[in-house]
């Protein structure tokens, strides 16, 4: 149990910001809670749904997780959804319209954005989204902040008819710090009111919004000017003033404790005149934020000319200590601080890598041993680590689902040395069920010739093993309806001859299987059913061992990519005539060896044998 | 100690090797000795056998939870070459507890890249202090691999701005609530990191 969900009114305890929010929003009286799993926010959900008292779910993707928190808020309920920020481009189609219809229920969407790319594809920075739709946007800097501000966020939800945006960085959701709770103010649900002119969309019914969304615009610009989520802190030395928020704050505070500080958690609409008046105060103003100069723009655009921010600072990557001092103090003319006392030391790198017994491994290997015959259309999940050693079997990467739809646009535009090369995609169940399926769909309707290898692990893996649609269980572990997969393909217009399933351990026949189906014309899809390693549902069979004097020193079985093979010792092999040939005598961890056998299966010498003797049959 | 001052512990290591619950007693410890404390996490790609570092600090007032490069007290390695690729975050005068296991990435195993031979002769050649010792053959003397954390722990446990038996009192707490016949064991682990870091850090000690 979670220490966010057991702790009483008034107690103090350290909670990361995503466990903060939980609470908060459990807190705040919310009933309807959606979420799509994505680092850095999956947590928040996971947190809530510990809360026997509100209604928490995973959603299909973050747009029907919106969804279903404006439904919620439509019916009365304070309802809450959370995705990280590439999340939101799928949210908003469903966000940039209920920004006109407004609430009933407080409706608060924390959206979390990945700094610095510790897990993610892109870096956008979600607070344009408060400007595009015309929203308020509040920025909390640690988990205290965010545990406070998202139930200010409910509260001006309510009391300006809006939404609101909650931007979250890793920095904020990742670092745990000491929180103080309260308790839950519990909130009856005033059941939804049939209201066309204010719920259908229509184009008359919207025009007639839109006048009301400026003018609520305006009042939360007054707003934001009398917030008390901003704040003035003084300081002696007044040659640099910085205007920051988020966790860039606090590293302005570690930087420059003496300096003074507007500091902002009600970012937008931005308290222009607010910032005005501190300027005023000191010789030059700095904007420190992460990532784009949206303050920095605003700001100039109100006339403030002679402000600076990124002319000095980055615009991508976290504003930490080590970024912003040299900056400032080049910028001062102060003496720079001195460089680190200790030489940097770069030993190998270590990417990330699939675990032992990793059921993509054995798809990867035998995509890598087709390599020059296919084009490898990719998608987002663990899965994307076939981009990476020994594999290199993957070669698009660019938003949840697109496997399906861009391997239908390659498929489509062959050149001549290309025209005979096969196309494949790769996907996840997860994945899948978020946003591929729709690309599948498209890849039948317009007879598409691709190859589909749907890697069902039963669990959304990179994220840390969530439930789906696919696993059989819902949020809490309970029993769910679990989608069948070959069935829902064959009802997308596949031929039930081209849809085959298998064993991704059975690593022969996986190679024979996508060997006939490259070679057929038209969509297949090829799904594997080996449940992920770290899922509840992995069963372990007898681990292996490498027989010493029986290994040739081949490597066949390294390329297999499995972290519980590593190299024993190094040898050469001289030929006559020939170049020599290096050894690599293996070894397999035992106690990271599941028994999946992958490896046994490229050992030509067969010095690969159960560690212990097997069971008798 | 001035009340201004923040300790900054860098523990780092691979992904499932439990660096997270280490730095987690850490800062479980600095809070019952009323610090304020921030405790920085990895999480989402980089936990598949990829790098993983968590930053605690904990002082009368922290703002950052981040430690600058060259301002950490103590660099804890469950891994000693990712000792030595974070030795450089270490401030003058900061030590380097590193457990000398060798773990071997599928780019290594490749030969992609080479792993060096002594990465803690190449941490000291840069001048960094270091304690090094095989924490790993202490765990399974012990009769338990899990152990390492515990002994990495009681190897730190005196270059802490508080007594040693307070982080001891943090790790044993746990296990008395759930696991009471992992009490002795962890006590006696406990105490062969706080032996083993006193030999490495003294090597006349081991004569």
């Amino acid at each position: 149990m979670s220490a966010a969900v057991q702790a009483k009114a008034n107690e103090r305890l350290l909670l990361s910001g995503n466990d903060a929010i939980a609470r908060g929003v459990w807190e705040a009286g919310a009933k309807v809670c959606a979420a799509y799993p994505g680092t850095p926010s999956t947590e928040i959900l996971e947190t809530l749904s510990l809360f026997p008292d509100l209604y928490a779910e995973w959603s299909i993707n973050e747009k029907v997780a919106m969804e279903v928190a404006i439904g919620a808020s439509m019916s009365g309920a304070r309802s809450f959804c959370a995705m990280k920020h590439v999340g939101m481009n799928v949210a908003s189609d469903a966000f940039m319209t209920v920004t006109l219809a407004g609430v009933v229920g407080g409706l608060v969407v924390a959206v979390a954005d990945d700094v610095g790319l510790s897990s993610s594809q892109n870096e956008q920075d979600s607070r344009f989204w408060g400007r595009f739709a015309h929203v308020p946007v509040l920025e909390p800097a640690d988990s205290q902040e965010a545990y406070a501000m998202v139930k200010v966020a409910f509260d001006l939800s309510e009391r300006f008819n809006t939404p609101v945006i909650l931007r979250l960085t890793t920095r904020v959701c990742h670092v745990k710090a000491m929180v103080g709770v309260g308790s839950r103010n519990d909130r009856p649900i005033s059941g939804f009111q049939i209201d066309a002119k204010r719920w259908v969309m229509t184009p008359s019914n919207a025009k007639g919004m839109l006048p009301k969304q400026m003018e609520r615009e305006g009042l939360l610009r007054q707003a934001a000017e009398a917030s008390e989520l901003n704040v003035v802190e003084a300081g002696g030395d007044t040659r640099v003033g910085f205007v920051t928020s988020g966790p860039a704050y606090m590293h302005v505070r570690e930087s420059f404790p003496d300096a003074p500080v507007l500091k902002l958690g009600f970012t937008y609409p931005l308290p222009v005149e607010g910032v005005r008046a501190f300027k005023a105060s000191v010789d030059a103003l700095v904007v420190v934020e992460e990532t784009e100069p949206l303050m920095e723009t605003e700001l100039k655009a109100a006339g403030m000319l002679d402000i600076h921010g990124k002319d000095l600072l980055p615009r991508l990557g976290e504003l930490t200590p080590n970024i912003l001092i040299p900056a400032i103090k080049g910028f001062l003319g102060d003496p720079l601080p001195p460089a680190t006392t200790y030489p940097k030391i770069d030993p190998f790198p270590r990417p990330p890598t699939m675990c032992a017994a990793c059921p993509h491994m054995g798809v990867y290997y035998t995509l890598h041993r087709l390599r020059k015959k296919v084009q490898i259309s990719g998608d987002i999940g663990c899965y994307t680590l076939g981009a990476g050693h020994p594999w290199n079997a993957l070669d698009s990467t660019i938003s949840m689902g697109a496997s399906m739809g861009i391997a239908l646009g390659m498929d489509k535009a062959r050149s001549e040395e290309t025209k005979d090369k096969a196309v494949l995609a790769v996907i996840g169940d997860s994945t899948f069920l978020h946003m591929g399926m729709q690309g599948l769909l498209d890849i039948v309707y317009n007879r598409g010739n691709v190859t589909v290898l749907l890697l069902d692990n039963r669990t959304t893996g990179m994220t840390g093993g969530q439930n789906h649609a696919g696993t059989g269980k819902d949020v809490h572990g309970q029993e769910a309806p679990r989608v069948d997969f070959a069935r829902l393909v064959e009802a997308l217009g596949v031929k039930p001859e081209r849809i085959r399933k298998l064993d991704p351990y059975m690593l022969p026949l996986l190679n024979k299987i996508v060997r006939e189906e490259i070679a057929q014309p038209g969509p297949s899809v090829i799904i594997t059913d080996r449940p992920c390693v770290l899922s509840e549902f992995y069963a372990k069979m007898t681990p292996y061992k490498v027989v010493d004097e029986d290994c040739t020193g081949c490597g066949n079985c390294i390329n297999v990519g499995c972290p519980a093979i590593t190299v024993r010792r190094t040898g050469v092999k001289t030929r006559d005539g020939a170049a020599d040939v290096a050894l690599k005598f293996t070894t397999i961890d035992t106690a990271m060896c599941t028994g999946c056998h992958m490896c046994v299966d490229s050992c030509g010498p067969k010095a690969i044998v159960p560690a212990q003797p097997l069971a008798a049959v | 100690m001035s009340t201004d001052i923040v300790t900054n512990i860098l523990v780092c290591g691979i992904g499932g090797q439990g660096v997270m619950t280490a730095a987690e007693i850490l800062s479980q410890t600095a809070i019952a000795k009323g610090f304020d404390v921030k405790k920085s996490e990895v999480a989402g790609m980089a936990q598949r056998g990829g790098v993983v570092t968590s930053h605690v600090r904990f002082g009368r007032k922290v703002y950052s939870p981040v430690i600058t490069p060259g301002t950490a007290d103590i660099l804890v390695a469950f891994e000693v070459a990712e000792g030595s690729r974070w030795a450089d975050m270490l401030r003058p005068g900061g030590v380097a507890m590193v457990n000398t296991i060798r773990l071997t990435p599928p780019v290594v195993s490749i030969g992609l890249f080479s792993y060096p031979d002594d990465p803690v002769a190449q941490m000291r050649a840069a001048g960094v202090t270091v304690h090094d010792f095989d924490a790993g053959a202490i765990a399974r003397d012990l009769g338990d691999l899990r152990l390492v954390n515990t002994i990495m722990l009681g190897a730190i446990a005196d270059l802490l701005p508080f007594p040693a038996a307070d982080l001891e009192e943090q790790i044993v707490g746990r296990f008395r609530a759930r696991k009471p016949a992992m009490v002795a064991v962890n006590e006696q682990a406990f105490a062969a990191g706080r032996r083993a870091a006193a030999v490495a850090g003294h090597p006349a000690m081991a004569i």
